[in-house]
């Protein structure tokens, strides 16, 4: 049993071919990590699980819906939430606003409803309030309760992400890069987090460049390059797979400095490990 | 404690701004001497009503109109022709115009708002060209350039008519308009507009159509114009094609950008500010349209957002500059 099924998976850009024939299955209750240099497709990727991009070609089914093609609000609508690298919050409302327009699928009302202000709306309203408060402190925003959102750190504005679509209550949540730019400290509340998302019932889907994130939260990695499957399979014989290491170490020279960076780091992890 | 939590109630835009602008609306008569400032007050109250509808659509959602005027215009003349030429009651009239100018919308918006930005902007100029073209050019219908008288409004055996009935008639409706947009931009609805004019990525992804909430916003500022239109002319009691120009659209995109962008205040404040300016500055003659431009210019050099968003974000970091601004924090 799977939650989400993809099938001979394509997008192609013009004549480049940022996702090629890429098949595998997420099954509920793991965290899935997707690993590979920059420009692997892993973000292309993304786009095309939550419909932000429309595929090639290929098939992707969800909790038994088939969603090719579809629009990004009806995979949202289907349970799938995500974060996104570049940050979009919208930054003209509060914090706490932001994480109420993840409420929006619960919350939706009709038209006349919302210019008459119906009291059924209100009760809504402040119930919706309260969630959202809630969500924000869960993922330990408490501070910026009454903030508004372009007056808030890097950091806190990526728990904000992850808070807004928790509040729209996923079955699936892929998190882009969730510890760019964050400092260690920061990446251990974030590993925190992830375990707590699961805690929840919630599948994670997480693409990073943190190897020891990424080792230390996952169960099953799919490793990227050039949009194709390099490997694939648990967290430990991942890891251990010398294709994968010799792959990383042969082009590393060719990547750019982070994700050397991020090589070196996996492969002190895996000797680590190995010990 | 408590008299502190009435006064954030007060302090709030639905329940003391509406106070305040109902009190205001009362009041006014007060200080108006005659027919003429009546007339000045009506004027204000029509474009207010459109730039607040207008303003959920700019200001809020983000999305361009320069074709408002031909809304405004269509609504003028629907209710004239239904009502002059073919003697509806002029209720029946609105009524049916506002549906029409609607449906209208509804049609026309579906393939516009996938445009952004500039290219909406040039997609609703054409649209309000159009507008303009067919009142100027359908004679037979319109009355051509020459414009189309229109009877009073009645309801029944009760006419409105003269300057101190309509303004009351006026008065309420923009109250109603503002209400109306104060409830929208507060809901679940209002949120998504919001978010869609700030990442439409975002929206989409916690499950908001934006397309759709796009097509509803720009249905609803085209009835709010249209509603305004078909009022302006039964109060006129005449209308022009010039009501539905290029330059009344620019007219009104202006008064929604002075006031402030998403504020439903400012709107009204852009509205009552542009309206009475010209007639302010008649005594400067020759120079008049300078001293206009120039003022202008100078507020939004000086209030870039918009006098009414300006003045209250210079109040708020005034009164955090007072010690106790974490009292209420929480």
């Amino acid at each position: 049993m799977s939650l989400l099924r993809v099938d001979g998976l394509e997008k192609k850009f013009g004549g480049v071919n940022a996702v090629e024939e890429l098949s595998f299955e997420i099954r509920p209750g793991a965290v899935f990590s997707i690993i590979g240099p920059n420009g692997a497709g892993k973000t292309t990727l993304l786009n095309l699980l939550t419909g932000v991009y429309k595929p090639s070609a290929g098939r992707i089914e969800f909790d038994g819906h088939d969603l090719t093609g579809r629009a990004p609000h009806e995979y949202a609508r289907h349970g799938i939430a995500r974060t996104f690298q570049n940050l979009q919050i919208f930054f003209n409302m509060s914090a706490l606003e932001n994480v109420m327009v993840g409420r929006y699928m619960q919350e939706r009302c009709g038209l006349m409803a919302a210019l008459l202000h119906s009291p059924r709306l209100a009760r809504a309203e402040r119930a919706c309030r309260e969630d959202a408060a809630e969500l924000m402190r869960y993922v330990g925003l408490q501070d910026y309760l009454s903030a508004a959102s372009d007056a808030m750190p890097y950091g806190a504005l990526k728990r904000l992400e992850i808070a807004r679509a928790l509040a729209t209550r996923p079955k699936l949540m892929l998190l882009d890069e969730p510890a760019a730019g964050l400092n260690p400290t920061e990446v251990l509340e974030l590993d925190d987090l992830i375990g707590k998302l699961t805690g929840r019932g919630v599948t994670v889907v997480l693409v990073e460049h943190n190897m020891r994130l990424v080792m230390g939260v996952s169960d099953h990695i799919l490793v990227l390059d050039y949009g194709r499957k390099l490997a694939e399979g648990p967290a430990q014989a991942v890891r251990n797979d010398p294709r994968v290491i010799e792959a990383y170490l042969g082009s590393s020279a060719t990547h750019d400095g982070s994700f050397g960076d991020a090589v070196a780091k996996a492969v002190a992890v895996g000797v680590e490990m190995h010990r | 404690m408590n008299s502190s939590r009435i006064l954030t109630r007060l302090a709030s835009p639905r329940t003391g701004g509406l106070l305040a602008l109902a009190i205001l609306i009362a009041l006014l008569p007060l200080a108006l001497p005659n027919r003429y400032f009546y007339d000045v007050a009506i004027l204000v109250g029509l474009n207010a009503i459109v730039c607040v509808g207008l303003n959920l659509l700019i200001g809020y959602a983000g999305q361009i109109s320069l074709g408002h005027a031909g809304f405004f215009g269509l609504g003028a003349y629907g209710s004239a022709i239904l009502a002059t030429r073919y003697g509806w009651p002029p209720l029946a009239a609105l009524l049916a115009t506002t549906v029409a100018v609607a449906l209208l919308a509804f049609i026309v918006g579906r393939p516009i708002l996938r445009l952004k930005g500039h290219y909406l902007a040039m997609a609703t100029l054409g649209l309000g060209i159009i507008i303009f073209m067919v009142l100027t050019t359908e004679d037979k219908f319109t009355g051509g350039p020459d414009g189309i008288s229109v009877v009073p409004f009645r309801i029944g055996a009760f006419a409105l008519q003269g300057e101190h009935i309509w303004y009351w008639v006026v008065g309420v409706l923009l109250l109603l308009a503002v209400w109306l947009a104060l409830n929208l931009i507060e809901s679940p609805t209002g949120r998504a507009l919001r978010a869609l004019h700030s990442s439409e990525v975002g929206a989409e992804v916690v499950g908001i159509n934006a397309a759709e909430h796009k097509l509803m916003v720009f249905v609803i500022s085209a009835v709010f114009a249209s509603v305004a239109g078909s009022l302006g002319a039964h109060y006129s009691g005449f209308v022009t094609p010039s009501k539905a120009a290029f330059l009344h659209s620019i007219e009104l995109v202006t008064m929604v950008v002075f006031g402030g962008l998403a504020s439903t205040y400012g709107a009204v404040v852009g509205a009552a500010v542009l309206t009475t300016l010209p007639q302010l500055l008649t005594s400067f003659e020759d120079y008049e349209m300078m001293v206009f431009g120039a003022l202008m210019i100078g507020t939004m050099v000086f209030l870039p957002r918009g006098v009414v968003p300006s003045i209250a974000r210079l109040l708020a970091s005034r009164r955090k500059a007072v010690p106790d601004d974490k009292a209420d924090g929480k």
